[in-house]
């Protein structure tokens, strides 16, 4: 029998997931380039539809292991739900979504299996016999090929974006239901209320017009040419996260994955980096300009226009210029 | 209370990183250091629980000798002593190994609560909290933006993050570890008394040698080449003094982008 990897697919409110499906798509290449097959896993209660959907796909098999205990996220559970299977089939690799859920669960897992854990790769290539996986370091200024050697499965965890659903191979999977026995397992995290934290006075969602600051700031006073410059831009401002974690800004005019996602015509950012937490919030902009004084910053790679320069020239001096058009 | 905080020492915000020969590792001399960001949150938060709940905040490190100076800087802001792992060589560089080292600290230790960071800025692994819990035995919550202790029933509420600006409520039995996300404290600076008295708290010193850590038993995630990622950049560059790119982009945005 080939190499198994199998693919965990992440779900709330009944939906698959974008993160599961660009993850799905790199176990589809990579299957491909190391001769082995793919196995997407649904994890859950009352997910047969889930696994349904996943039935149309170009993959070996769809595992649907359902039960109660599953309804609800924890990681006692989930990490014994997973490991049990896993003991059962052995695969080689087990591939998520570098997301929250996952950024709780796998390490965990991981550690009760023995097993090496990649987190937040970006690819992954063969070096000769060797599978190397792809992931930014020091603080994403720097990529690293890493290597794994453990007992299996290995675990990666894949950035959001990565991979591209669309391009997700069509075909059939069988689909089988694996019982878990969980009746044992008491879990020790209790979940409560959930809470829908950003709601306040700034909606930037229907911004036309954004000025993006990031910590290239350096503080809070600096503000004022950021929010002279929105004004005569007519725009509103939004932030990265650090900027709010500092109490620069309010928390609302955070902007990424733990923000909001934004869509404007025009997104200027004046001292961001780009890193993907803040990137995956602004995707939806129609042209982003960026000005950073780093010529390597990630965020000129989603730029339409970009400035490498000091911040506290360029600003003012855009400033100057659209005053200048005013009168 | 007991708390037990995980401060890492990195390589600073603004580091210009080069690459030793090998293409392995980063030249690690003359570098200058500073305290992890998501730790420095962590033990702000440790200290506000103490002077709510009383007891004593540790901070745990594992690191070149250098890395005495973080420790101080946490203990000037209010923790009351510290436990440095000294790795002379920089062989614990996996999670595993990390968070077995760091366990290896703890043995023999009493606590009610271990907070480490969501991520380290230079590894940025996000595992090495969940892994040390996990060997310890520990439940744990991931992302914490608040904290709610009942020490009377020993157990916890934390307030962990999600997707999309929701957060979600989690309760946990004590002792347990959480890993806490940036933005959940302003963090105080360290007052000039604290300075001074930091010079007089206690950091037992381990080295790494003593725990002894069956290396060959964990899983060995190595990393293999350090570089430069290519520049997937298609945006224009504007060149100029500031007025000339000021000018020139607003040009474009008019007239090429039709944004404005
Ligand atoms: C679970 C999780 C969720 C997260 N969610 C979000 C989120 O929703 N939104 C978000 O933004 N981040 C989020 N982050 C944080 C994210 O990983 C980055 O740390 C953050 O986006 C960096 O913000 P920044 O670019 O402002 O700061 P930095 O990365 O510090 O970048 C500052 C930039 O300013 C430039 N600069 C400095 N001085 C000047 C100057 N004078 N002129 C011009 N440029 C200058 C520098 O070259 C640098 O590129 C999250 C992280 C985690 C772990
Ligand atoms: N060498 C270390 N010494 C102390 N704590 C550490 C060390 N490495 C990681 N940690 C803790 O684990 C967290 C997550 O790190 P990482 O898994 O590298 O992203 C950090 O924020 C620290 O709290």
């Amino acid at each position: 029998m080939s190499e198994q990897v199998f693919v965990l697919m992440d779900h709330g409110q009944g939906q698959i997931r974008s993160t599961s499906w660009e993850t799905l798509r790199m176990g589809q290449l990579l299957a491909a380039e190391t001769h082995a097959s793919v196995t997407a896993v649904v994890l859950g209660h009352q997910v047969r539809q889930l696994a349904e959907q996943l039935a149309s796909k170009a993959l070996e098999s769809v595992l649907c292991c359902d039960h109660p205990k599953l309804t609800q996220y924890d990681p006692d559970t989930y990490c014994a739900a997973l490991g049990q299977l896993l003991e059962a089939e052995q695969p080689r690799l087990l591939l998520l979504g570098h997301v929250y859920q996952n950024i709780d669960l796998a390490p965990k897992l991981a550690a009760s299996l023995g097993t090496g854990l990649v987190t937040d790769c970006i690819g992954f290539k063969l070096q000769g016999e060797e599978l190397l996986f792809i992931r930014q370091m020091f603080r994403n200024k720097l990529n690293a090929d890493v290597a794994v050697q453990s007992a299996t499965p290995w675990i990666v965890t894949m950035q959001s974006g990565a991979y591209s659903a669309d391009e997700l191979q069509e075909g059939q999977a069988r689909l089988e239901e694996r019982q878990l026995s969980l009746e044992q397992v008491s879990a020790r995290r209790r979940q409560l209320e959930a809470i829908e934290g950003m709601k306040g006075s700034v909606d930037l969602t229907k911004a036309e017009v954004i000025v993006g600051v990031g910590r290239g700031i350096k503080k809070a006073e600096s503000l004022e040419m950021i929010r002279e410059l929105a004004s005569l831009l007519g725009a509103e401002i939004g932030a990265s996260r650090p900027v709010v974690d500092n109490e620069w800004l309010e928390r609302e005019r955070q902007i990424g994955s733990s923000g909001q996602n934004v869509a404007p015509r025009l997104y200027l950012s004046c001292g961001i980096s780009g890193a993907i937490q803040h990137i995956v919030g602004i995707k939806g902009s129609q042209c982003i300009v960026a000005i950073n004084s780093d010529p390597n910053a990630p965020i000129f790679n989603v730029a339409r226009y970009g400035i490498v320069g000091d911040l506290f020239e360029v600003v003012p001096a855009l400033i100057k210029e659209l005053r200048a058009a005013k009168s | 209370m007991k708390i037990v905080v995980c401060l890492k020492e990195v390589a600073g915000r603004d580091t210009r990183y080069r690459i030793e020969p090998g293409g392995r590792w980063i030249e690690e001399s003359d570098l200058s250091y500073e305290i992890n960001e998501c730790d420095e949150y962590a033990l702000e938060e440790a200290l506000k629980l103490q002077e709510k709940h009383g007891g004593e905040v540790t901070v745990l490190t594992l690191g070149r000798s250098r890395a005495e100076k973080s420790m101080r800087k946490g203990l000037a802001m209010g923790a009351h002593r510290g436990t440095q792992v000294i790795d002379a060589e920089g062989r614990a560089t996996s999670p595993h190994a990390i968070a077995a080292a760091l366990a290896g600290a703890l043995k023999g230790e009493e606590f009610d609560l271990i907070l480490a960071g969501t991520q380290s800025d230079d590894y940025s692994y996000a595992q090495t909290g969940v892994i040390l819990a996990e060997l310890l035995g520990l439940p744990h919550a991931t992302i914490v933006m608040e904290i709610d202790v009942d020490t009377e029933a020993s157990q916890l509420k934390a307030l962990r993050e999600m997707e999309s600006g929701w957060f979600q409520w989690v309760q946990l039995p004590m002792p347990a570890l959480l890993t806490i996300q940036a933005g959940i404290a302003k963090v105080r600076y360290p007052s000039l008394k604290g300075i001074m008295q930091a010079k007089k708290k206690e950091i037992r010193q381990i080295p790494l040698e003593q725990l002894s850590i069956d290396w060959d038993s964990l899983p060995k995630v190595e990393v293999r080449r350090l570089y430069l990622p290519e520049i997937a950049s298609k945006a224009e560059m504007l060149e100029g003094d500031p007025s000339t790119v000021a000018s020139t982009l607003l040009e474009k945005l008019k007239k090429e982008a039709r944004v404005l």
